[in-house]
C-alpha cells in the first residue's frame, strides 16, 4: 500500500512538474528560434552567398542533455504493451534537438552563416531497469564570417 | 589550429594532406551529479551537470586530437566528426576524428 502511494505521488510529481517544465521550455525555444531565423544555417557544404570573400571559419557546437520525467517513463512503459507512437518521447527529443541547435547559434552570435550542420543523438544514461533516462543531442557545424563589403 | 566539419576550410586552399587524426576520452559521472540526475528523472528537465561534463570531455578529446595533428605538422583539421558511445554502465566515451591538412 505504501509503495503504491509513493508510486502515485511520483507519477503526479512527474506529470505536473514535467509538463510545466516542458511548456516553459517550448516557449523559450520558440522565442529564441524567432530571433535566429534570419541567419542562414544549412546542412549544405558550401556557403549560400558564394560571391563574398570569407574572413574566417571555425567549428562550433552546442549540446544539451534532457531527462525524462517519471510520468513520461511510465506512459512510455504502458505504450510498450500496445505498441505504436510514443508521443511523450517525441517531444523530449524534439526539445533536445531544437535546444542544441539554438545553443549552436548562440555560441557564435556574430557569425554570418553556419554551414554543414550535423546533429547527433545518444542516450547517455540508462536508468534502472535499462530504461532510457536522458538523451543527449550534440549539434555541430562550421561558422563562416564574411569580409565586410 | 583551424577546425571545420566541411571537407575543406571555406575560402582557403588545401596544400597537403597528413592523414586521419583522432582523440578520445572516457569519462564517468560522479556521485553528486548522479544524485541530481536521479532527482531530475522524476521531475524532468535539463541535466546541466551532464551537459557541462560532456562539453568538457569533448573539449579534452579535441585537445588530444589537436596535439596529434600538430605532431604531423598540420595547421588545420577538416571533415571533423564526433561520436559518443557508452562503454560501461555510467561511463561514456567521447571520440572525435578528422583529417589533418595544411592550408595556405
Amino acid at each position: 500500500m505504501e509503495q503504491l502511494i509513493f508510486f502515485i505521488i511520483l507519477i503526479m510529481l512527474g506529470y505536473f512538474f514535467g509538463r510545466r517544465a516542458e511548456s516553459k521550455h517550448y516557449r523559450s525555444i520558440e522565442a529564441r528560434e524567432e530571433f535566429w531565423i534570419t541567419r542562414p544555417a544549412s546542412t549544405y557544404k558550401t556557403v549560400s552567398q558564394s560571391g563574398r570573400t570569407i574572413r574566417k571559419s571555425e567549428l562550433v557546437s552546442g549540446n544539451v542533455v534532457i531527462s525524462v520525467d517519471y510520468f513520461k517513463r511510465i506512459a512510455a512503459g504502458l505504450r510498450n504493451l500496445f505498441g505504436g507512437e510514443v508521443r511523450v518521447y517525441e517531444t523530449l527529443v524534439d526539445r533536445a534537438r531544437r535546444e542544441a541547435l539554438l545553443r549552436l547559434h548562440e555560441s557564435c552570435s556574430d557569425a554570418d552563416e553556419i554551414i554543414n550542420i550535423r546533429l547527433e543523438t545518444s542516450s547517455i544514461y540508462k536508468g534502472k531497469r535499462k530504461q532510457v533516462g536522458s538523451v543527449e543531442v550534440l549539434a555541430f557545424g562550421t561558422a563562416v564570417y564574411f569580409e565586410e563589403s | 589550429m583551424l577546425m571545420t566539419n566541411t571537407e575543406e576550410i571555406p575560402g582557403k586552399r588545401t596544400t597537403a594532406f597528413h592523414g586521419v587524426v583522432s582523440g578520445s576520452t572516457v569519462r564517468a559521472k560522479h556521485v553528486g551529479r548522479d544524485l541530481m540526475a536521479s532527482f531530475k528523472n522524476i521531475f524532468g528537465g535539463e541535466l546541466k551537470g551532464y551537459t557541462e561534463l560532456l562539453q568538457e570531455s569533448r573539449e579534452q578529446a579535441i585537445e588530444r586530437m589537436i596535439s596529434q595533428a600538430e605532431q604531423m605538422g598540420a595547421n588545420a583539421v577538416v571533415n571533423l566528426r564526433f561520436s559518443t558511445s557508452s562503454v560501461a554502465a555510467g561511463a561514456a566515451e567521447l571520440y572525435v576524428y578528422g583529417t589533418a591538412v595544411t592550408v595556405e
